[in-house]
């Protein structure tokens, strides 16, 4: 509680004091209403003072003036308990509506704080507490045990875990050792780290991600502009209302002045937009909080709105579905053990640098692989003697040209065919791996009714196998680069909704910023990602894509219950005020509980753990 | 010239809005925006008369809504 806070509280109990007393005084006329006017004094004389002042300054529809208008007129028409605990009540309700949101984003801005606090940098053989963005490139700093990674830096010395939960909602610590990168925003779990700092504060990661963090609440949603104008027209509206009542049933149908005017007077204890104006803003901010707690940021709501309304996702095959690394999948020997043909093979290999040869070399890893004297053979393969075999290991026309017989593989991805002393010996065959978990992420977006396609530049056998494997929708195989953008058009042609496309930002940036929302993955560290893209998941997990999707939706769904909520009670009290059922005392009741329950299902919208 | 302003006690919404639609109107201003959430501020305006514009600015908010600080 402010100091602010503590003022408005004594002054409610001390309102609320006099106002007791006020009912015991036994006196009449003038005297009653003095008796009444010293509680009414207390608690509202900063709401009158700021009406009068607003006036002044031509701001008729003033929540100020309007409850300034309201009680004096109760007052007036001889209601002085009424007036008095009408002001009271609203003073009560501003006070906790002040506290529960002063709270809220408190707490949600504190998810999204991993702002760096100090570096402690070793300058002269001395270590000193610097703020971050003084530190140069070059210098070393130290990091201890649970302090925040200030900048990005290599370690030097010492080895621990780091938790990289603040950065990318992954929960598992990662081991760092000299030479390895340590990302700024990240936690030093266990151990001293010595560091050389890589990239000035202004430029590290956790900067680019709080800026990005900062700025999201400035892409605002449809729905956040639509209240903010509904806001500016409600006011106005209810006001008009009210003189309405007031003037025409006594006017037109001789009804009595008196009731008519007080009602009208209730009218004006509703007209503050309040609950729409605090709630929808506060739970899409609540929304992009937990998100990013999940390591997914969001760069405006806007993102958010639309993500919710996705009718297909589009994924970029390699690296974002597949590791973006081949692998040995298979070895089918023909005529010797596996694990033979391996080491003859990987020591064919073990000087190419081609990505399938590296690919073999890994999987042979420290086995002993013996001498090798390799000849190169452009777009063949290669020629080599290991251990006194002739081996040869490359594609089918290396073994056509030398007339080896060799069994089609049918299987997709790429194969290696290998002959040993001028006999064949087998092939191995090498794929790009599927992501563990690109199986649970496409089920997820599924789950939840929304197609799945992929776009690749790879071969269509390979992009239909994997899109069977994981039951991807639609599949459009050996695009250009340049295709790549004609193809997400042509799936958002038929889409009913908005179309999301899923990246790794390094070489799909156009295709990023063409779909509705673009979601780069795998980021922490990849500056134009975090420029292409609306959405960034911070770590190259898939399953985060449904996870934000969940996030989004149910977001929304929070918003648009806020909405109705509080239009229906509003309307709702109108109603009961204009027909009779309902008093001014009500009217309080219902404006102030409907921004308080709104403030709180707001808050649900940062929740996202049940979400994962 | 584009700035940012850290507010201090902005205690309502609405006033927020209120306060970004006035300063907008400001001569000089190009563009503004007051987050409630985040108690930012940030203005966008002509780098010549940019501490006049602020003074009309603070001036502006404090009409508004007289708690509010703003750190400049």
């Amino acid at each position: 509680m402010t100091a602010k806070h503590k003022r408005t509280l004594a002054r409610i109990v001390l309102a609320g004091a006099f106002l007791i007393a006020a009912t015991f005084v036994p006196a009449e006329g003038l005297w009653r209403l003095a008796a009444y006017a010293v509680p009414y004094f207390v608690i509202g004389w900063d709401v009158l003072w700021r009406s009068v002042e607003n006036i002044a300054h031509g701001e008729i529809f003033d929540e100020n003036f309007l409850m300034s208008v309201a009680t004096i007129g109760a007052m007036a028409t001889g209601e002085y308990a009424e007036g008095v605990a009408v002001m009271l009540f609203y003073q009560v309700g501003e006070l906790c509506q002040s506290i529960a949101v002063g709270k809220s984003r408190r707490s949600i801005a504190a998810l999204m704080d991993i702002r760096p606090e100090y570096a402690n940098v070793l300058r002269d053989g001395e270590l000193t507490e610097t703020d971050p963005e003084e530190v140069a490139v070059g210098e070393t700093i130290v990091i201890k045990p649970g302090e925040r990674i200030p900048l990005d830096c290599v370690v030097l010395e010492g080895a621990g875990s780091v938790n990289t939960a603040a950065m990318t909602g992954e929960s598992a610590p990662r081991d760092v050792e000299p030479g390895d990168r340590l990302i700024s925003g990240t936690v030093n779990i266990n151990s001293v780290l010595k560091a050389r700092v890589e990239s000035v504060y202004a430029q590290s990661t956790v900067a680019r991600v709080l800026d990005m963090v900062e700025n999201s609440a400035e892409r605002k949603a449809r729905t956040e502009n639509f209240i903010t104008k509904f806001a500016r027209y409600y006011t106005p509206a209810v006001v008009f209302a009210a003189v309405a009542l007031a003037l025409i049933p006594p006017l037109a149908f001789a009804r009595p002045w008196g009731v008519w005017v007080h009602r009208a007077l209730a009218f004006l204890v509703v007209s503050c937009p309040c609950a729409l104006v605090i709630s929808v803003p506060l739970t899409f901010f609540a929304g992009l909080g937990g998100a990013s707690k999940q390591g997914i940021l969001v760069k405006g709501s806007n993102y958010l709105e639309a993500l919710s309304h996705v009718d297909a996702v589009v994924f970029d095959k390699t690296g974002t579905l597949t590791e973006g690394a081949f692998r040995v999948t298979e070895i089918r020997p023909v005529g010797m053990e596996a694990e033979e043909l391996l080491r003859l093979t990987a020591a064919a290999e073990s000087f190419s640098t081609h990505p399938i040869a590296r690919a073999i070399v890994d999987r042979a890893g420290d086995r002993e692989t013996g001498d090798a004297r390799v000849e190169e053979l452009a777009g063949r393969g290669v020629r080599a003697v290991v251990d006194g075999h002739t081996v040869l290991a490359g594609n089918r026309r290396l073994m056509a040209e030398n007339g080896i017989d060799l069994q089609e593989a049918e299987t997709p991805g790429t194969a290696v065919y290998v002959s040993v002393d001028g006999a064949y010996a087998g092939e191995l065959l090498i794929r790009d791996t599927v992501k563990e978990d690109a199986k649970p992420c496409v089920d997820g977006i599924h789950a939840q009714g929304v197609r799945v396609a992929m776009l690749t530049g790879d071969r269509r056998a390979a992009a239909e196998a994997v899109a069977r494997e994981l039951g991807i929708d639609e599949t459009r195989s050996e695009l250009m680069p340049e295709d790549k953008v004609s193809g997400l058009e042509a799936i958002m042609a038929t889409a009913r909704g908005a179309v999301a496309f899923v990246g790794d930002g390094i070489n799909d940036a156009p295709v990023l910023m063409r779909a509705d929302v673009g979601l780069a993955m795998g980021a922490l560290g990849s500056d134009a990602a975090i420029e292409a893209a609306d959405m960034v998941l911070m770590d190259d997990k898939p399953s985060r894509v449904p996870q934000a999707v969940r996030i989004a939706r149910r977001t929304m769904k929070i918003v648009w219950q806020n909405i109705l909520f509080a239009l229906a009670v509003k309307l709702g009290m109108l109603v009961l005020i204009a027909v009779g059922y309902a008093n001014m005392w009500l009217a309080v009741f219902a404006d102030v509980g409907v921004a308080l329950l709104a403030i709180l299902n707001a808050l649900r919208a940062m929740k996202t753990r049940g979400a994962a | 010239m584009k700035k940012i302003f850290r507010l201090k006690d902005l205690d309502c919404a609405n006033c927020a809005a209120k306060m970004e639609r006035h300063i907008k109107k400001i001569d000089g201003v190009n563009d503004a925006s007051v987050n409630f959430l985040t108690q930012k501020m940030t203005v966008d305006a002509d780098e010549g008369r940019f501490e006049e514009i602020m003074d009309e600015v603070v001036r502006l908010c404090r009409k508004v809504e007289p708690d509010c600080v703003i750190v400049r």
